[in-house]
C-alpha cells in the first residue's frame, strides 16, 4: 500500500454532485482528483475530491462562488 | 424499407450514437459504484448527458434530471410518487395509457379522483374544461404534449398557467415531442417532464427518464443500490439519487447523449421544420384523395410530425399489413393504446393507420408514401 499522506478530502450528497464538482474543477484546473470516499468518513460508499491540503481555501472559494455543494471536507491521511 | 412508424421508435440513429453505444460497451465499469477509470468513465457520461437534457428543456438542475428506462417509468414515478390517498388530478382524452393506467390504478387503490377533459372530432382539448376542472383540491395536472394518435399539440404554457393558478403541479408526457418540438420547462410551467430516449431524441431503446423542478417532492417507489450511504436502511432523498435505486443503463445513456449532441448541431427548430414539412406534404395529398379519412386538427401552427388516417371501411390493421408487404411501408395500426382518444374520434372499432415522420425521412419517401395510399384507396 501507498505511505498515507495528509489529503484534502471533500465529500458529495450524491454521484451527480460529485460529477459536478468534478468537471467543475478539471474546467478550472483546480488541484485534486475523484477518489472512493475513504473509511474515516464512511463506512459506506461513494466518491470523494482528494487534493492537497494547501487547495482547502482555493476549492472553497471556488466552489462557494459556483454554488456547488458539498457534504464535508476535512484533512485526513489517506 | 420506408420507415413511417417514428412515433413508436426512431429506426434510423444518428451514426454516432451506434459508435457511442459500441464503445461504452467496451470502456464503461458501473456509473457510480467506484473510482476506477472504468466506473469513473461511466459516471462521467451519464452526469454529462444530464447537464445536456437539462439545457435542452430549461430544467434548472442537471441532478433534477432523472434516468428511467422509458417514458412509460418515468410517468408511473412521477403520478405514484406525487399523488397521496384522497388526491384530485386532472387529466385529457388525448392520453396514453402510460398516464391513465397509473391513474386509474391509483383512483382504485388510494382513492385518488380524477377530472377528465373531452377532447372533440378532431382530438382538440376543450381548454375552459381545465378551468373548470381543476380546482384547490387538484394535486396535479398530468397531460401529453402532444397526442400520439393525431398529433396534435396541447398548449403546455395555458394548462400551466391554469395548474399552478390552483396551487397544483404540471406533470407532461413529452414521450412524443422531446427532441423534435422545442420544449421550455420555466416558459410553459412544467414541474416534471417525463421524455423516452428512443423517438423523437434518437437515442437508444431503454433510456429515458424526467426533469424535475426543483421544490418538487417525488417519492421513490424503488429503492435499493445507490452507491451512496450504503449503511442508511432508506434510499438517499437527494434527486437523481432518489429515484435512480440499481444500475443505470449507462450504455444506453452514453447513446443517448451523443444523440443530444447531433441534436444541439442540427438544432430542434430545424428537425420541427423538416418534419413538419414532410408531414404537410403527405397531409396535403393524402386528405385530398377520395375515401381517405385523417384524423387530427392540422390547422394547428405546431403539431407533432404524424398523420394518422383510415382508407375506406378497411380494418386499419390490414391496410398496414399491405403497406409493409406489397409496398415495404412501415406505419402502425390499431389502437396506439390511447383509447379515450379513439372514442373521441369515433376509430374504436377498427383502430387508424399512423404514418410518423422523422428528420432521416425524405420526400421521396413520402410521395412513395402517398402514392401507396391513393392506390388502396382506389381499392
Amino acid at each position: 500500500m501507498r505511505e498515507k499522506k495528509p489529503a484534502l478530502i471533500v465529500t458529495f450528497a450524491t454521484t451527480a454532485a460529485a460529477m459536478e464538482a468534478e468537471s467543475f474543477c478539471l474546467a478550472r484546473q483546480l488541484p485534486g482528483r475523484i477518489i472512493p470516499v475513504p473509511r474515516e468518513i464512511t463506512a459506506g460508499c461513494g466518491l470523494a475530491w482528494k487534493a492537497p491540503p494547501e487547495a482547502e481555501a482555493q476549492l472553497t472559494d471556488a466552489l462557494r462562488e459556483a454554488g456547488l455543494a458539498w457534504s464535508a471536507m476535512q484533512v485526513l491521511e489517506v | 424499407m420506408i420507415y413511417l412508424d417514428n412515433a413508436a421508435t426512431t429506426l434510423h440513429k444518428p451514426p454516432q450514437v451506434i459508435d457511442a453505444v459500441v464503445r461504452a460497451m467496451t470502456a464503461m465499469g458501473n456509473a457510480a459504484r467506484g473510482a476506477h477509470g472504468g466506473a469513473l468513465e461511466a459516471s462521467r457520461a451519464v452526469y454529462a448527458a444530464r447537464v445536456k437534457l437539462a439545457k435542452l428543456f430549461g430544467c434548472p438542475r442537471p441532478d433534477h434530471v432523472v434516468f428511467t428506462a422509458n417514458s412509460t417509468e418515468a410517468l408511473n414515478l412521477a403520478i405514484s410518487g406525487i399523488l397521496r390517498p384522497g388526491d384530485h388530478a386532472v387529466t385529457t382524452d388525448c392520453e396514453h395509457n402510460s398516464v391513465l393506467r397509473p391513474l386509474y390504478r391509483l383512483e382504485e387503490e388510494r382513492g385518488v379522483t380524477l377530472g377528465i377533459v373531452p377532447a372533440d372530432r378532431l382530438g382538440r382539448v376543450d381548454y375552459g374544461a381545465f378551468e373548470r376542472l381543476v380546482g384547490p383540491q387538484t394535486r396535479a395536472v398530468v397531460c401529453t404534449h402532444a397526442s400520439n394518435l393525431t398529433g396534435n399539440v396541447l398548449d403546455l404554457a395555458r394548462i400551466g398557467e391554469i395548474a399552478h393558478r390552483q396551487g397544483a403541479l404540471l406533470v407532461v408526457d413529452a414521450s412524443q415531442t422531446a427532441g423534435a418540438i422545442p420544449i421550455d420547462m420555466e416558459a410553459m410551467h412544467i414541474d416534471v417532464l417525463c421524455f423516452t430516449g428512443h423517438k423523437g431524441l434518437m437515442g437508444p431503446q431503454g433510456t429515458g427518464g424526467l426533469c424535475i423542478r426543483p421544490g418538487v417532492e417525488i417519492a421513490p417507489w424503488k429503492v435499493g443500490g445507490s452507491g451512496v450511504h450504503s449503511y442508511d436502511r432508506h434510499q438517499p432523498q437527494e434527486y437523481p439519487t432518489r429515484l435512480e435505486a440499481g444500475t443505470l443503463n449507462s450504455h444506453g445513456i452514453a447513446g443517448l447523449s451523443a444523440a443530444l449532441d447531433f441534436i444541439s448541431e442540427v438544432g430542434v427548430t430545424a428537425i420541427e421544420e423538416k418534419e413538419c414539412a414532410l408531414m404537410d406534404r403527405f397531409y396535403r395529398a393524402v386528405s385530398a384523395t377520395e375515401g381517405v379519412t385523417v384524423y387530427g386538427d392540422f390547422s394547428q401552427a405546431r403539431r407533432s410530425a404524424i398523420v394518422t388516417l383510415n382508407i375506406r371501411d378497411y380494418d386499419s390493421a390490414a391496410v398496414s399489413d399491405e403497406l409493409s408487404e406489397s409496398y415495404g411501408i412501415a406505419t402502425r395500426p390499431g389502437a396506439h393504446c390511447a383509447p379515450r382518444m379513439h372514442e373521441a374520434l369515433g376509430t374504436t372499432d377498427r383502430g387508424a393507420v399512423r404514418f410518423s415522420f422523422s428528420w432521416f425521412n425524405t420526400e421521396d419517401e413520402v410521395d412513395a408514401a402517398i402514392r401507396a395510399v391513393r392506390e388502396l384507396a382506389e381499392g
